[in-house]
């Protein structure tokens, strides 16, 4: 694609949203920095109401303008964001960024065809004529593996299997050959089988196109499935970025350690899985410090003060006191 | 049993094949095919709007001669199938032609009120916070009034006449269907795939008018449906209070008030354009409702 720098495919600095509502501002992203180079795919882990959707949608500036403060810097293809008017911005999405929603059932609008809702959207941003929008839909379709392209392409969302929706949906945020993915917890409306063939379907293509990719998903084995990065969010903030390899072997936040102590791996058969007790932190109403604190089984009067990042190695970050004593 | 299962499967590949291959408003018009009730209502109300459009072509007599000597004639007197009214005037042509004036001041009011109120009800809903709350108060102005009193209210403030009845059931009819509009666009909004255009770079416009549009109207044009019999019903009973139709013009609801002193004389005769009336707005009722359930795509 013309036009791509060799710089990042996206950088983020110090991102923050705040909702404000009649009663409260939920502080829903406190301050996110991170960069993406092109083909890399991160996956942004964490439970619900940690920000990981809210981030994913900042970055598109697809929130509600009333009622959202967005701050920070974003950096798309070396183009900022921030600064972009309303044309720009409809320009960038769906060209240079590609989104995928989480429930393929709705994110289609019933009333036409999902060939159409393709077409409309290769001929918007494209301006190429109807019969070879028609043959690119047919030739994304048949990408994303769906059988009989033709034939699909002439049916309503409803007809379709949450599968294949969920193809299609793929297609249509590929079809005009985005440098960045967005990926909003993709496979969780599936059931697993059809799931592990999404994430498989998702890791061909963006090696076969080279895209980077943001992930975002509240399941451990799914990120270590797709992504060569993980970040951690709690509270708003990545608690702990690095290689997915690092991460698995060597967590050091204690919430790292907590989510993948009560996941299911192989090699503890026999064991009891340990839950992290307490629940997530009230976004209202953040603890000064470390947002972790209230539930953290090692926490001690230095985490009152909001921790900084430290890195063990150049790529992996972690924002608790403790990991500095080694 | 497998053999069953299989021949099963192929018959369910079959039907979807068969629901895949066609289009929208090929499946729409299979559905109302099957619904008998739409069906018939359609064709009854076929007649009746062509009959009043070809009026002149179909009655035998003129609608405005009178005789003296036929006055409330019983029906199936000789040259008056349908018997004659108080001034001795056939009433199957004065019925006939009645329905032009009839059906034109039910249809318009509603037509031009989706025009106005669908337009503020979109506005509203899609803006939503300051505007919405603005357009949907001054709404909530006019639904404190009942809306026959308010239409007779207008009518009179404006007086008699076709062309003020009819501005003042339109004003009747913009605040129902700007609230259904503003409901159903404020619904439509927050769903999925208006975030997933946006996300593929639809700006406002094209959201509205291919997003919003197309899932806001059906029910919007439906609902308007059913609002044409109410709208039948007001105009004849505007013209029924002298402010519609003027005499000696031949609505509906003009002939009702008129016939109405002879209701001893003669009663079936002076029933008649009550019954065009209610079989008028009770076929639009069904027909309305045939549409929504075969429009939908998802039933």
């Amino acid at each position: 694609m013309a036009g791509r720098t060799t710089g990042p495919v996206l950088s983020a600095e110090d991102v923050t949203v705040r909702f404000t509502g009649r009663d409260a501002t939920v502080n829903a992203v406190n301050g996110v920095s991170f960069t993406l180079e092109a083909g890399e795919v991160l996956c942004i882990l964490g439970e619900s109401g940690s920000g990981k959707s809210v981030t994913l949608r900042a970055l598109m500036r697809l929130l509600p303008a009333r009622r959202t403060q967005l701050s920070g810097r974003i950096e798309i293809a070396g183009r900022d964001v921030m600064a972009m008017g309303h044309r720009t911005l409809a320009d960038l999405r769906g060209t240079e960024v590609g989104m995928i929603f989480q429930e393929p059932m709705v994110a289609f609008d019933p009333v036409y065809t999902v060939g159409r809702q393709i077409a409309e959207t290769i001929i918007r941003h494209e301006g190429t004529s109807r019969g070879e929008a028609r043959r690119r839909a047919i030739d994304l379709l048949d990408r994303v593996r769906i059988p009989s392209p033709e034939r699909r392409l002439r049916a309503y969302p409803h007809e379709l299997s949450g599968g294949m929706r969920q193809r299609a949906m793929i297609a249509l945020a590929l079809c005009c050959n985005p440098s960045l993915l967005l990926a909003d917890e993709p496979t969780t409306a599936l059931d697993a089988t059809v799931q592990i063939q999404i994430l498989l379907l998702l890791r061909e293509l963006q090696r076969e196109l080279g895209m980077a990719v943001i992930f975002v998903t509240h399941d451990v084995g799914v990120a270590v499935e797709i992504g060569d990065r993980i970040a951690v969010m709690y509270g708003g903030r990545f608690v702990e970025t690095g290689p997915v390899r690092e991460i698995m072997h060597n967590p050091r936040h204690p919430y790292t350690r907590g989510l993948l102590s009560s996941t299911v791996h192989g090699s503890l058969r026999g064991r009891t899985l340990e839950a992290i007790p307490g629940s997530p932190p009230d976004m209202t109403r953040l603890p000064p410090g470390c947002a972790f604190s209230p539930r953290c089984q090692f926490a001690e009067p230095r985490c009152e003060t909001p921790p900084d990042e430290f890195r063990l190695t150049p790529h992996h970050m972690v924002r608790c006191v403790r990991a500095a004593d080694g | 049993m497998t053999t069953l299962d299989s021949r099963q499967q192929a018959t369910v590949d079959a039907a979807q094949v068969a629901v895949q291959s066609r289009g929208y408003w090929a499946t729409v018009g299979v559905r109302i095919r099957d619904d008998k009730v739409t069906v018939a209502c359609g064709v009854v109300l076929a007649l009746i709007v062509l009959s009043a459009i070809f009026a002149d072509l179909i009655a035998l007599a003129d609608p405005y001669k009178a005789s003296m000597i036929k006055r409330l004639a019983p029906i199936g007197t000789d040259g008056y199938p349908l018997g004659a009214d108080e001034m001795g005037r056939d009433m199957l042509t004065r019925l006939l032609y009645g329905g032009r004036l009839s059906l034109f001041m039910g249809i318009s009011p509603i037509v031009i009120a989706l025009a106005i109120g669908g337009t503020l009800g979109l506005v509203a809903g899609f803006l939503g916070g300051r505007v919405n709350m603005a357009i949907m108060r001054v709404m909530d102005v006019f639904y404190a009034f009942p809306s026959v009193l308010l239409a007779v209210a207008i009518s009179g403030a404006l007086g008699a006449g076709i062309g003020n009845a009819i501005v003042s059931l339109t004003l009747v009819f913009i605040p129902p269907i700007t609230r259904v509009t503003e409901s159903v666009t404020t619904q439509v909004r927050s769903l999925d795939y208006v975030e997933a255009a946006r996300a593929s770079g639809a700006g406002n416009l094209t959201i509205i008018r291919v997003h919003v549009l197309s899932n806001v109207l059906g029910p919007v044009f439906i609902y308007s449906t059913s609002l044409i019999s109410v709208s039948i019903i007001l105009a004849s009973g505007l013209s029924f209070l002298g402010l519609g139709t003027e005499p000696p013009e031949p609505e509906w609801g003009l002939m009702l008030n008129t016939l109405r002193q002879s209701i001893y004389v003669n009663p079936w005769v002076a029933a008649l354009p009550g019954a065009m009336i209610f079989f008028t707005s009770l076929t639009f009722n069904l027909l309305s409702d045939g549409l929504r359930s075969a429009m939908d795509v998802r039933l």
